[in-house]
């Protein structure tokens, strides 16, 4: 990979109050790529997540994204710069139906090419078309997280970041999702930053990936260098893959 | 089964049915001894002495027991019964084909309205419908218009506010001061306190930004009184408790006065025999307008990004931030909105009254208009309407109701029993409908055919 990453984190650290979360994070996500972080329960996965959207913001470090210093931006002005985020929990609106939901992910454009773009969710997620009148709370979680992906994805996001997609998903719906992100990214050359703790499926879907223990980022590679790495596997994947 | 063992089963429920009322009619007996039973009062010689109510004990026993026996004798089989036919049919109650009434019902309703006050003058006469103009209609109308106005904030963009009663007290004494001091019209004021409450909606909104919830409705709380302690406190301007009165009438248009001397009174120039009447039914008409104004803001609101972010906001703010949702400005404007409307309110209530004092704007209307809003389903106008006409018109009902004084007594004065129906009021509604009288959120956007949308469960079903 080279010129100049779409996503640049740099020496980014991240408090809660006190308690230091990140300590000096470095992860780089350049266009076209599909990059995964992963990490154990309470390696600051998510907060890096957050940090890149600007809740909490990052005390010191910088995060660039486009060649913009995005660091110190509220958070709705980052979603403005087309990174849409699946958070954790999904956090889709249960009171609206399929149909508003993905409306509200098309506001950035003022619903300009909701038509097209709905299209082209339901023809992803074809299980979002037969739910479109439903409401986001009576979903499946996995239709949630679908509904999370295809609202994000409806503000045609030049960086999408996601985190923990397959959090409490049976394994069958998991790689369809996954599926679907690795159609995307190379029909349309999407961008990427996955955050897991499915240490296996992300690395197989991704281009590079980064470990991370403890806030730090102890390891990084090409997805495929990590999958064999045998200190990865004993630690995320020998466990964890029956 | 349940059919052919139902004979059996009755007198099994007549036996619990009484042993329940018995049981309800002892605790009822317990309760009320003390509270009800026995009533102290000064003698002539100012001592304090007290006497028995045995015959008031009496009906507060009796209709415990009663109560109690009807409702597991006969209420409760009932209720079972038609919950396990319907278990058994497995369809839910969302019928495709509804009643004619039920289809059009807001047409009938808007109808029956612009007919209201005629109709009224025909039944009961010119001053006897002044009552079900005034103090039905318009009474009735002006809470509708508040709680739309407050279903905005609480309603749609979820933040719970308990001082709304403030921008009502703003709207009305924008009218009453500016228009005693300066001799501005009702039709210069109107707007004018609307956006006068609805300046003091964002000056409200500030502070009160990172607020959610519990915190954000001690804080809107306080607010109200601050408003409260300002007009009784501030004399010079407000006059305090002594309030502010003569404030003008609205005039038609400019164009007719309603003011008796006027050389240009509406009843003179109509050939009307003068009475406040027709006064009163402009006034209605003048609510009535305001209040389809609000309706027809909110329903198109609802329809645009800027509702739709507040709806989005109240089921997720971080959701919507990450959407690039400005929740700041987007607070703003639901808490600036919905007092613009409690300020048109105002003003209206000045010109109608023509006369302002701090006691019309207690913590309790506020309450009031919250409890409408949430009875009738938070962010439906069809359910608030009708939970206003029930809870304000059955206030005003109570004082109708001299029967009542044959059952209790001539002391009984049945508005002091408002608020303890009010609860009890609510408390039935909250059982039996959690959700209001209409708690389904109607979608504002649909893809090719509306389809009935089950709301029920949504809260539920988090995966």
């Amino acid at each position: 990979m080279t010129g100049e990453p779409l996503l640049k984190v740099q020496a980014v650290e991240t408090y809660y109050g006190n308690i230091r979360a990140l300590s000096g994070v470095d992860v780089d996500v350049h266009k076209g790529e599909i990059v995964s972080l992963i990490g154990a329960n309470g390696a600051g996965k998510s907060t890096l997540m957050m940090t890149i959207c600007g809740s909490p913001q990052a005390r010191t470090g910088q995060v660039i994204f486009d060649g913009e210093d995005i660091t110190r931006l509220p958070t709705h002005l980052i979603a403005r710069k087309r990174i849409a985020q699946s958070p954790e929990g999904r956090r889709i609106f249960p009171r609206m139906t399929v149909y508003e939901n993905l409306q509200m992910g098309a506001g950035l454009d003022n619903l300009k090419y909701f038509n097209e773009d709905v299209e082209k969710i339901f023809t992803l997620f074809p299980r979002l078309k037969e739910r479109q009148s439903q409401r986001g709370g009576t979903l499946s979680g996995g239709e949630q997280q679908m509904l999370s992906i295809g609202r994000a994805l409806m503000a045609r996001p030049k960086l999408l970041l996601l985190d923990e997609p397959s959090l409490g998903l049976a394994p069958l719906i998991v790689k369809g999702i996954f599926e679907a992100i690795k159609k995307l990214n190379k029909e349309e050359g999407l961008t990427v930053f996955l955050v897991e703790q499915n240490a296996f499926a992300a690395l197989k879907l991704s281009d590079r990936g980064y470990v991370m223990v403890n806030g730090k980022v102890t390891m990084s590679g090409t997805g495929k260098e990590l999958l064999i790495n045998p200190e990865v596997r004993a630690a995320y994947l020998e466990g964890g893959r029956h | 089964m349940a059919i052919a063992s139902e004979n059996n089963v009755q007198p099994d429920v007549m036996a619990k049915a009484i042993k329940e009322a018995v049981f309800a009619g002892v605790v009822a007996f317990c309760m009320f001894l003390l509270f009800v039973g026995i009533e102290t009062y000064q003698d002539i010689n100012n001592q304090l002495v007290w006497r028995t109510r045995w015959g008031l004990l009496a009906v507060f026993v009796a209709v415990a027991v009663v109560g109690r026996f009807v409702t597991v004798a006969f209420i409760k089989p009932h209720l079972d019964k038609r919950k396990l036919a319907k278990a058994k049919t497995g369809v839910l109650d969302i019928s495709e084909e509804k009643s004619f009434f039920h289809k059009h019902f807001l047409k009938i309703a808007l109808v029956f309205l612009l007919c209201y006050p005629f109709l009224a003058m025909m039944i009961f006469g010119r001053q006897g419908s002044l009552k079900y103009v005034d103090n039905f209609g318009i009474q009735i109308l002006i809470y509708v218009m508040l709680a739309w106005g407050l279903n905005i904030v609480v309603g749609l963009a979820g933040l719970l506010d308990l001082g709304y009663v403030a921008f009502y007290a703003v709207g009305a004494y924008s009218y009453a001061l500016l228009s005693s001091y300066f001799g501005f019209s009702f039709w210069l004021l109107l707007p004018m306190a609307g956006i006068l409450a609805a300046l003091w909606g964002v000056i409200l909104g500030f502070p009160v930004l990172r607020l959610r919830g519990d915190y954000l409705a001690i804080v809107t709380l306080a607010f109200g009184e601050i408003i409260r302690l300002v007009l009784i406190n501030w004399t010079d301007v407000t006059r305090g408790t002594f309030g502010i009165s003569g404030i003008a009438k609205a005039s038609f248009f400019g164009i007719w006065s309603f003011d008796v001397g006027a050389a240009n009174n509406f009843n003179k120039a109509w050939g009307l025999p003068s009475s406040s009447v027709y006064y009163k039914m402009f006034l209605f008409y003048i609510i009535l307008a305001l209040c389809m104004l609000t309706a027809y803001v909110t329903i198109r609101l609802r329809r645009m990004p800027i509702g739709r972010a507040w709806e989005a906001l109240r089921e997720d703010e971080i959701a919507c931030r990450s959407l690039g949702i400005n929740t700041v400005a987007t607070k703003l404007t639901a808490f600036a909105t919905g007092a613009m409307f409690g300020g048109f309110a105002g003003s209206f209530f000045a010109a109608r009254q023509g006369f302002v004092s701090p006691e019309s704007f207690v913590f309790l209307e506020s309450a009031v208009i919250l409890a409408i809003v949430v009875l009738g389903g938070m962010g439906s106008l069809t359910g608030i309407a009708i939970a206003a006409v029930v809870m304000v018109g059955g206030t005003e009902l109570l004082r109708e109701m001299e029967f009542l004084k044959h059952v209790f007594g001539p002391d009984f004065t049945p508005e002091l029993y408002r608020m303890l129906l009010f609860g009890l009021a609510m408390i039935i509604v909250m059982l039996f409908k959690p959700r209001g009288f209409v708690g389904t959120r109607e979608p504002t956007a649909f893809l090719k055919e509306r389809k009935a949308v089950s709301g029920s469960f949504t809260k539920e079903g988090h995966g």
